[in-house]
């Protein structure tokens, strides 16, 4: 038994962070997330800010391909801090997000010590040696800095959604047989979500929230020439331009940062040095997935002239 | 936090809620926090700060920023200066026009409203108008100077030059937008922050009514579609997963139990078997309920792929099937209504739509469509124009479907007044009210058969 009890007393709860935040204002952040080569726009380096601030975590939602999960990973950089990653899916629970018994350790500590009476083992076997932690409970009990990604969330069931809530709500976990353990050292919490499905009010009201978007045509010329440094500044911004074009279209799926800077690698590749038709025509296929948008973007662009 | 910022702070917050934004104490209390850490100084960061923590889904950002802009305003009173004629004004947009510049344009819908929008006798003016100002700027007509400058400057030049109209057209919407919030501001110093953000402020798009929205609110509309449509997907098959709880299956049971020593430790459920539900729309698309009957159409055809088979047909005293013009690729939702009124056979001696009589061309040539597994939505506004509602007509389409659901887009109060027939139909069916895109997703995700 007195096992158990120093566990729980070890824990002790300490609120914020004791090093300070992370960010001393929010250009701070931009300049540093920069260094790790994420161009943040005012809105994300804003909210990410604050996220370090008010020590709440910080659900990211958007398209496919804008840079949600990238965000997460450049914070970690930034701060120096351990990546916790929950990949969620459907069908995903509690021994896959939170922590597991190791039944077989469990049984074979049982079986090894035979002369000891039955309350010392089973003492013995709900400790922390015969614990599994999974990524939630890893990421609160460390006592390094922690960023905390929970990846597309809404792919989770609605029941995981409870499980988080008491994790991100006070940073704790209650493991009924150890008792409840806190964070010694908030982690930063970023969620992300392609809102396929609408998370429960409860969830979001415990979170910052941040729409992230398609950037606008200054800061995706930047990101192009960032990523991509060998392309020609006017066929950059022809690039973006024609982009920014297929967005405004009605499409069934809109190209997004990673289609432009696909191209703009598979243009490199080509040696193209201008656009026009032929090329566009040949290559429209990297950043459109659909026949449909293929075709309909075609006649917008007067491709079939040709 | 001064008294004055808190009370800013909140009157703010109580104006989201008055349009509908649910943001509780706790929320307030985070903005506060966000509004102490990143000072006054900046107005554009405190705008993203408090919206990240006000607000919980992006559909609510439009709204958000047309209040944030009466609640924190970038200054106070008219702008310093003389404000110039038209024509210098007109000058000076196709200028910043051709040179994309966004801080200039704001500028300049600042002093087009100074100098054109007021109205009324006393110094000053009564009030501030964005549409009387750019009925007088007409900055619409600039397009073709702004292009032939930007093409003249080499901007236009290449492959990207033949995005330029689009790209200009898109500057000038945002241009427009620029006058009316500044219209908005000089009103709501003149007559009260609280009012105006109560009256002048549109709700969100999908609470917008279907009988009253406009064109550009019908196109805001169509681009949710598809992303309703995944959710409602998503909403579906969550339903599907928990309807195969339920029944034990025995036999598998058992085989199961055999590696736990004969012990049923994990009970499996019978699955159900699929059930390959119909769907059956039949659309009023005349005149007023048109925005209604397509918006709907187009959310089914987007959520076809959970059907055996959807079928769509559309009257307005005629019947005729339309679900062909609805097939994917083919359908371009702008101009979908017209597509249908020019190509199906709609209307036979006159205009005005006349549920009797369709309702019973429908049961007389497409009874067949109808069968035990099929689910039947009316849409319409049950107006017959005193006409026979045909009752018998209706009873014998819901006798031989699964179910039948009638959605009304009129408010409820509405119904049985004038020509309306819907307390008749209504004690035949089930008849909901849909009047807005919120209700029509609450209602399509309940009612659609799994």
């Amino acid at each position: 038994m007195n096992k158990r009890l120093d566990m729980c007393s070890d824990l002790s709860v300490l609120d914020r962070s004791p090093e300070g935040p992370l960010f001393t204002s929010v250009d701070d952040v931009s300049a540093r997330l920069a260094e790790t080569g994420y161009l943040a726009a005012p809105a994300v380096a804003t909210t990410v800010f604050l996220a370090d601030r008010l020590g709440k975590p910080l659900l990211v939602e958007g398209p496919a391909g804008v840079g949600k999960t990238e965000l997460a990973k450049a914070v970690a950089q930034v701060a120096g801090a351990r990546l916790v990653r929950l990949q969620c899916y459907e069908g995903v629970d509690e021994s896959r997000a939170l922590y597991e018994w190791n039944h077989a350790k469990q049984l074979l500590r049982i079986s090894a010590g035979r002369d000891e009476t039955w309350d010392e083992t089973r003492t013995d076997i709900f400790s922390e040696e015969f614990l599994l932690p999974r990524p939630l409970l890893t990421a609160i009990r460390g006592d390094e800095p922690t960023v905390l990604l929970i990846d597309e969330t809404d792919k989770a069931d609605v029941e995981v959604e409870g499980l988080l809530l008491e994790v991100l709500s006070d940073f704790q976990v209650t493991v009924p047989e150890l008792g409840t353990i806190t964070a010694s050292r908030r982690p930063f919490v970023v969620l992300t979500s392609n809102a396929t499905r609408e998370l429960s009010e409860a969830l979001r009201r415990r979170c910052l929230f941040l729409h992230l978007g398609f950037p606008d045509e200054e800061l995706e010329r930047r990101i192009v020439r960032l990523k991509v440094p060998g392309l020609d500044t006017a066929l950059t911004e022809s690039v973006v331009r024609v982009v920014a074009a297929l967005r405004a279209m009605d499409l069934r799926k809109v190209p997004s940062v990673a289609e432009t800077i696909d191209w703009a690698r598979t243009l490199l590749a080509l040696g193209a040095t201008t656009l026009d038709e032929t090329v566009v025509r040949d290559s429209l296929g990297v950043i459109l997935k659909h026949q449909d948008d293929i075709l309909k973007a075609g006649a917008k662009l007067d491709l079939d002239a040709v | 936090m001064s008294g004055d910022a808190a009370e800013r702070l909140t009157g703010f917050v109580a104006a989201l809620r008055a349009h509908g934004v649910r943001i509780g104490t706790g929320e307030t209390v985070d903005a506060a926090e966000a509004v102490a850490a990143l000072g006054f100084a900046d107005r554009g960061l405190l705008r993203e700060g408090l919206a990240a923590t006000l607000l919980h889904t992006p559909d609510q950002r439009r709204l958000f920023d047309t209040v944030f802009d009466l609640y924190f305003p970038y200054g106070v009173g008219a702008p310093a200066g003389d404000p110039g004629d038209r024509d210098s004004l007109r000058d000076r947009l196709a200028d910043a026009l051709a040179a994309g510049d966004r801080a200039l344009l704001g500028q300049l819908a600042i002093e087009a409203v100074d100098g054109l929008g007021g109205y009324g006798s006393s110094p000053g003016a009564d009030g501030w108008s964005s549409y009387q100002t750019l009925d007088r700027l007409r900055p619409q007509t600039l397009l073709a100077r702004v292009r032939d400058e930007m093409r003249r400057q080499g901007g236009g030049s290449g492959f990207a030059g033949r995005l330029l109209e689009d790209e200009i057209r898109r500057r000038i919407e945002e241009f427009r937008g620029l006058v009316a919030a500044e219209a908005r501001r000089r009103v709501a110093e003149r007559r009260g922050r609280d009012e105006i953000a109560r009256r002048a402020v549109a709700p969100t798009a999908d609470r917008v009514d279907f009988l009253y929205a406009g064109r550009d609110r019908l196109a805001e509309l169509r681009r949710t579609v598809q992303p309703l449509a995944r959710k409602l997907a998503t909403r579906l098959a969550a339903r599907r997963r928990r309807a195969t709880r339920g029944t034990i299956d025995l036999r598998r049971t058992l085989r199961g139990s055999l590696s736990t020593g004969g012990v049923p430790m994990r009970p499996v459920l019978r699955r159900r078997r699929p059930a390959r539900p119909e769907l059956v729309l039949l659309c009023d698309v005349s005149g007023s309920v048109s925005g209604f009957s397509d918006f709907t159409m187009l959310l089914v055809q987007a959520l076809h792929d959970q059907f055996s088979k959807v079928r769509v047909f559309a009257f307005v005293n005629r019947i005729d099937e339309v679900t062909g013009l609805l097939e994917h690729g083919r359908a371009d939702p702008e101009g979908l209504g017209s597509r249908i009124r020019a190509e199906a056979r709609l209307t036979g001696y006159h205009g005005s739509s006349d549920y009797g009589v369709a309702l019973g061309e429908f049961a007389q040539r497409y009874g067949a469509a109808v069968g035990p597994r099929t689910t039947v939505f009316v849409l319409g506004d049950a107006r017959t124009n005193m006409s026979d509602p045909n009752l018998a007509a209706l009873r014998e389409i819901s006798a031989r479907a699964r179910r039948l659901y009638w959605l009304n887009p009129e408010p409820r109060p509405l119904w049985g007044t004038g020509d309306s027939a819907a307390p008749e139909y209504a004690g035949l069916v089930a008849m909901h009210e849909c009047r807005n895109a919120h209700q029509l997703g609450a209602l399509v995700g309940r009612l659609l058969p799994i």
